[in-house]
């Protein structure tokens, strides 16, 4: 049963990954779609509120630009939000929200939200009011999810334009994201949930008086406003600090499907978008083919993992998986497809607790993230790490024969290769140092107030690999609110958005200034087997010889021990 | 091209309108228009799905509560809180090789056994002795409801094999024919009991 699960999930987001993608290519081609009468208007009227042209073409530096001052302005606007909270009118009550919102927390949570991150270092029905979770939170879950759906489409544009010294204009992009994209889908995919059972509501919190005589407080609110933008933007922040676990955000099988597609179908899209761009549909399904194989890999060794009984409570005379931070209702299956559909897709919603997961079940969304989130991966910038571990692979191949290499008639020369090992670089250097500090330091050791020892690395190890890829899901045992870890998560996270689509866009001006070469005996093919192949080896060569030694201090170690 | 700061300054006017304008129209009009449809469509879910017995409210048929009394089938271990408190979601977070962990395991399996009569080494289903990750579970799993129906019965004076149909009356199987796990739903069921034998 489980594995139909998985199968009617893969095949659902391939087979919707083809007219997906083909919709998203015309949409940012600026042609004709079925929801132009409706929003062309909305277009035109905002267009004309930024003083913006339809037209108004931008160079990689410009459009780079543009995307670093858009997420400042949407930082600075939450983190000042967040700061006035408290004089926001509505629910939830004062004596509720117990966490106070420090300066370093309101900075970590607005870059938190802005870089899609939405890492959590607070629980949400103790610390926000409605008001700040509509305005501040829905609001950058659309506009971070839109403007990292920008940058894919603009680097796509590096490998479709040749002779080019533009990649496209930003606010256009951003604001076709959004109207033709994210609105849309979520405004139907809400009401399937609130159907389901998702409150939307601004009611306090109820006071129930239970079957046994107690009084029970439930926390309520516009959970669905949320819910379904959270995994589309592919942010993943919860409403409540169990997120994708609570039963007000996931209150049915059903709901968790259609949360892990609205992760996983946009970003696979942007694969055959990709191919139709760039004129070469085979290659577009090459690299799903490629992301294809590596998913089913790490779903396969988390299911065997989490559906075996713990081998730690052997004696103990209990049958049955994992089910320590588990929902009866999502079982082992929906618990582990959401574990490797959040970590692959660079959203943060998780419907289980990772952080009692087994060594070898933790491993694959720490994997995941580590690798940079190629297996479809966050909304844009899933696409441009999966190319850009196909432009490593490239190289890797020229080298061996000893051509320049090219991908998809684009030379891949010194500059080009510099960009791309900055890229592939980044996350193992700074995700490393960062453990490594906050393993140094008590400011850092003091977050391990639940588990410690090899878990305990893992821990720290899995928060910066989260905040880096953007990702936010967390081994909540790690109390991460302290000034040390929402400042150093906070970097991670920047670096994680910022730098590597800096780097992802230069390439991308690059590549579009260069005339498409044509295609040789000596090219390798990017639509075959041995292509596949090779980058599928350089996924896996990179990430080995990056994190192997941190991997065997933390889940190696752990899974030894049993 | 104009200066880097000019260019900066033109960006920052357009980055502040858009962000402006983008906010109102997906954190302000988006969530009235879906305000509007879910209040016309599915009021009960949009409310919080609440339960009402004799006009009080007794919970939320999607969260779910604590019960101890032997008349009433048991939920999963909670760590919301001190259990299945409705403002503080969350698991143990314990690693699975944990000491504390496998000594709650333990306890929890003795306490089992104990309150449901069971031999002492009597195999328990896992969800029984491990906590949620919500700590609000309303489910629990058709198994562990087995276990539990001899000592309900008992309590209210009913036959078993009534109570193992009203067991199996709120039993659901995974949603759609693949969708996640059988689950047998507390509350409903416990109310259900309520309604066939109120307890002695």
């Amino acid at each position: 049963m489980r594995w139909f699960e998985y199968i009617a999930f893969l095949a659902l987001v391939v087979g919707l990954a083809w007219p997906v993608g083909l919709y998203l290519a015309r949409v940012f081609e600026g042609k004709p779609t079925f929801l132009d009468p409706a929003l062309r208007p909305i277009e035109s009227l905002l267009y004309r509120l930024l003083r913006v042209y339809r037209d108004g073409e931008m160079s990689a530096g410009s459009y780079t630009l543009c995307f670093l001052v858009f997420s400042a302005v949407s930082t600075g606007g939450l983190f000042l939000l967040l700061l006035v909270q408290r004089w926001l009118p509505g629910a939830p009550a004062d004596h509720y929200l117990t966490t106070p919102i420090t300066a370093d927390l309101a900075m970590n949570t607005a870059i938190s939200f802005s870089t899609t991150t939405t890492w959590q270092a607070y629980a949400g029905e103790t610390t926000l009011r409605y008001m700040t979770q509509l305005l501040g939170l829905v609001s950058q879950n659309f506009l971070a999810g839109a403007a990292g759906l920008a940058i894919g489409i603009a680097f796509i544009r590096g490998f479709s334009r040749e002779r080019s010294a533009t990649l496209g204009n930003f606010w256009v992009d951003l604001v076709r994201a959004l109207l033709w994209v994210l609105l849309p889908v979520a405004l139907v995919g809400s009401l399937v949930l609130i159907w389901q059972g998702v409150p939307l509501n601004l009611a306090p919190y109820t006071e129930a008086h239970t079957l046994e005589g107690a009084v029970q407080t439930i926390a309520q609110g516009p959970v669905a406003a949320l819910e379904f933008i959270k995994n589309l933007g592919t942010n993943g922040g919860g409403f409540f600090n169990a997120n994708g676990a609570h039963p007000y955000e996931s209150p049915t099988p059903l709901v968790n499907f259609l949360a892990m597609l609205a992760i996983a179908v946009l970003p696979a899209s942007l694969a055959i978008t990709f191919g139709r761009m760039t004129g070469r549909p085979r290659a577009g399904w090459m690299l799903m083919a490629v992301m294809v194989v590596l998913f089913v890999g790490g779903l396969a060794l988390c299911d065997f993992a989490e559906s075996a009984n713990p081998p730690q409570l052997a004696s103990l005379h209990v049958s049955g998986g994992n089910m320590e931070g588990k929902e009866v209702r999502f079982g082992i299956g929906s618990s582990v497809l959401a574990a490797v559909v959040t970590s692959n897709g660079a959203t943060g919603s998780y419907n289980s607790m990772h952080d009692s997961y087994q060594p070898l079940g933790v491993l694959v969304p720490l994997v995941n993230m580590l690798l940079g989130e190629v297996i479809f991966g966050g909304l844009g910038s899933g696409l441009c790490g999966i190319i850009l571990i196909a432009l490593v692979a490239v190289f890797l191949g020229g080298l061996m024969i000893g051509r320049t290499p090219e991908y998809l008639g684009k030379k891949i020369t010194a500059a080009e290769t510099r960009l791309t090992v900055f890229y592939a670089l980044l996350t193992p250097k700074l995700v490393l140092a960062l453990t490594a500090v906050a393993l140094a330091t008590n400011a850092g050791r003091a977050g391990l107030v639940t588990n410690n020892g090899a878990h305990g690395f893992t821990e720290v190890l899995f928060a910066y690999a989260s905040s880096m890829a953007n990702n936010g899901q967390n081994m909540a045992g790690l109390n991460a609110n302290s000034a040390f870890y929402n400042w150093t998560t906070a970097v991670a996270m920047l670096a994680g958005r910022f730098g590597l689509a800096a780097l992802a866009l230069a390439l991308a001006g690059r590549f579009a200034a260069q005339r498409r070469w044509p295609t040789t005996s000596g090219t390798l093919p990017s639509d075959s087997a041995i292509f596949g192949a090779l980058v599928l080896g350089t996924v896996l060569l990179v990430g080995a010889l990056s994190f192997l030694p941190a991997l065997a201090l933390g889940p190696f170690a752990e899974a030894l021990k049993h | 091209m104009p200066a880097l700061p000019t260019l900066l300054i033109r960006h920052l006017r357009t980055a502040v309108i858009s962000v402006a304008a983008l906010t109102l129209l997906t954190g302000c009009i988006f969530p009235l228009i879906l305000f509007a449809l879910g209040r016309l469509l599915a009021p009960d879910q949009a409310a919080g799905s609440l339960v009402t017995r004799n006009g009080v409210v007794i919970g939320s048929r999607l969260i779910g509560q604590s019960f101890t009394r032997p008349e009433y089938f048991h939920p999963r271990p909670s760590a919301a809180g001190t259990g299945y408190d409705g403002t503080s979601s969350g698991g143990t977070n314990f690693g699975p090789s944990n000491p504390k962990l496998i000594e709650a395991v333990r306890q929890l399996a003795q306490d089992y056994r104990k309150t449901n009569g069971l031999p002492t080494d009597a195999t328990i289903p896992i969800d029984a002795v491990t906590a949620s990750g919500s700590g609000l579970d309303p489910h629990i799993s058709p198994a562990n409801a087995e276990l539990q129906i001899a000592r309900v019965a008992r309590a209210r004076g009913l036959d078993e094999s009534a109570v193992r149909r009203l067991v199996a009356e709120h039993t659901q199987g995974p949603q759609l024919g693949f969708m996640g796990s059988p689950r047998v739903s507390v509350l409903d069921l416990n109310l259900a009991l309520d309604r066939a034998a109120p307890p002695r």
